[in-house]
C-alpha cells in the first residue's frame, strides 16, 4: 500500500504525517507537490494541515485548485483513500469533496491543546479499529475550525452516517459539536483534529495511531494479502 | 475598462463571530445603538473590458467560484467605468 502526502506553500504538518505513516505502518509514502498531476500510483492521499497559501481569502480557497486537487477528486471517485486534516479539511470542504464549510471559532481565539473525540462512525477505511462510541484523545490547532453546514445537510450527514468524530467539550462551536465527517461513500474524510500527532506517549496520546492502522488494515482486506509487500 | 467593487459577507444566518467581537468593543466604548455587525471582505477589481454586461457575467462567475464560498457567504458587486 502507498501512501501520499500532498505538499502545498504553506502546509506545515506534511512532515509529521510522513512520519506518522512511517511509524505506525511502515508503508511506502512520498511527498506529492501540489503541481503533481499523476496520483495514480497512490492507495491513500493524506492532505495535510497547514496554511496553504498563506490562507489568503478563505482557508483553502486557493489551494482547492492547485493542479494535484483534480488528481484528488478522481482518487475520491475511484474509491481511494482521501484523509484531509485541519487544513487538509478546509481543502477538500472548499473543493466540494465535503459538505459544509469551516468558519472562525466561535471564540475567536486559535485554541491548541489536546480535545477528547467520540467516534461516532467506525465503518470508514479510517476508524475501523476504534469502537463506536469510543471516546480517544486527539489534539487540535487551530482558527478555524467551525463547522458550519446548514440543516438540510446536517439531516443528511445523519441519515448517511457521515458524522465520524464528534467533540466531547466543543472547543470552536461547530454545529452538533461535530469535528470530522465523511463522503457518502465514506473513503473521504476531514477532520479538524490531528491524529498524526497522537502516534507516541511521548506526545501525550497514541490514540491517532489506529486511524493509519484502520487504514492499511481496509486497504488489505480490500486488495487481499498477497498484494502486500 | 471597467472598476468593479466587490462586497463579500457572512450569511445572516450564520453567525460572524468577528462582527459580534467589535459589536461587543463597541458596546463597551459607549456605542450601545449598534445592534449588529458583520464583517465581510472588501475587494477592488479593474477589468480589461468596456462591456458591462460580459463584466457582470464574469464578475458572478468569479464570485460563485472563487472570491465567495457561497455555503457561507452572501456576495454583491458594483461596476463603475
Amino acid at each position: 500500500m502507498k501512501f501520499a502526502v500532498l505538499v502545498f506553500p504553506g502546509s506545515n504538518c506534511d512532515i509529521d504525517c510522513y512520519k506518522a505513516v512511517e511509524d505506525t505502518v511502515g508503508e511506502p509514502v512520498d511527498y506529492v507537490w501540489h503541481t503533481a498531476t499523476d496520483l495514480s500510483a497512490y492507495d491513500c492521499i493524506l492532505v495535510p494541515g497547514g496554511f496553504s497559501y498563506g490562507d489568503y481569502l478563505r482557508c483553502g480557497a486557493i489551494s482547492r485548485f492547485a493542479p494535484v486537487m483534480n488528481e484528488v477528486a478522481k482518487a475520491a471517485e475511484q474509491g481511494k483513500f482521501v484523509l484531509g486534516i485541519c487544513n487538509g479539511f478546509q481543502i477538500l470542504t472548499e473543493a466540494g469533496l465535503l459538505p459544509g464549510a469551516l468558519r472562525r471559532n466561535m471564540s475567536m481565539k486559535f485554541r491548541c491543546h489536546d480535545t477528547t473525540l467520540k467516534v461516532v462512525n467506525n465503518t470508514t477505511p479510517f476508524t475501523t479499529d476504534y469502537a463506536a462510541g469510543e471516546e480517544i484523545i486527539i489534539p487540535i490547532a487551530h482558527g478555524e475550525g467551525n463547522y458550519y453546514c446548514d440543516e438540510e445537510t446536517l439531516a443528511a450527514l445523519k441519515a448517511n452516517n457521515q458524522i465520524v468524530f464528534t467533540y466531547t467539550d466543543n472547543p470552536n462551536g461547530s454545529v452538533a459539536d461535530i469535528a470530522g465527517i465523511c463522503n457518502e461513500r465514506g473513503n473521504v474524510v476531514g477532520m479538524m483534529p490531528h491524529p498524526e500527532r497522537a502516534v507516541n506517549s511521548l506526545l501525550g496520546s497514541e490514540d491517532g495511531k489506529r486511524m493509519f492502522s484502520s487504514i492499511l488494515k481496509t486497504w488489505r482486506d480490500t486488495h487481499g494479502t498477497a498484494s502486500v509487500r | 475598462m471597467l472598476k468593479a467593487k466587490v462586497y463579500v459577507t457572512i450569511k445572516k444566518s450564520v453567525l460572524d463571530p468577528q462582527g459580534v467581537a467589535v459589536q461587543g468593543a463597541l458596546h463597551s466604548v459607549g456605542f450601545q445603538e449598534v445592534e449588529s455587525l458583520r464583517i465581510g471582505k472588501y475587494m477592488e477589481l479593474t477589468l480589461d473590458t468596456n462591456d458591462r454586461e460580459e463584466a457582470g457575467k464574469r464578475l458572478k462567475e468569479m464570485c460563485e467560484k472563487l472570491l465567495a464560498n457561497t455555503v457561507i457567504e452572501d456576495y454583491r458587486y458594483e461596476l463603475e467605468a
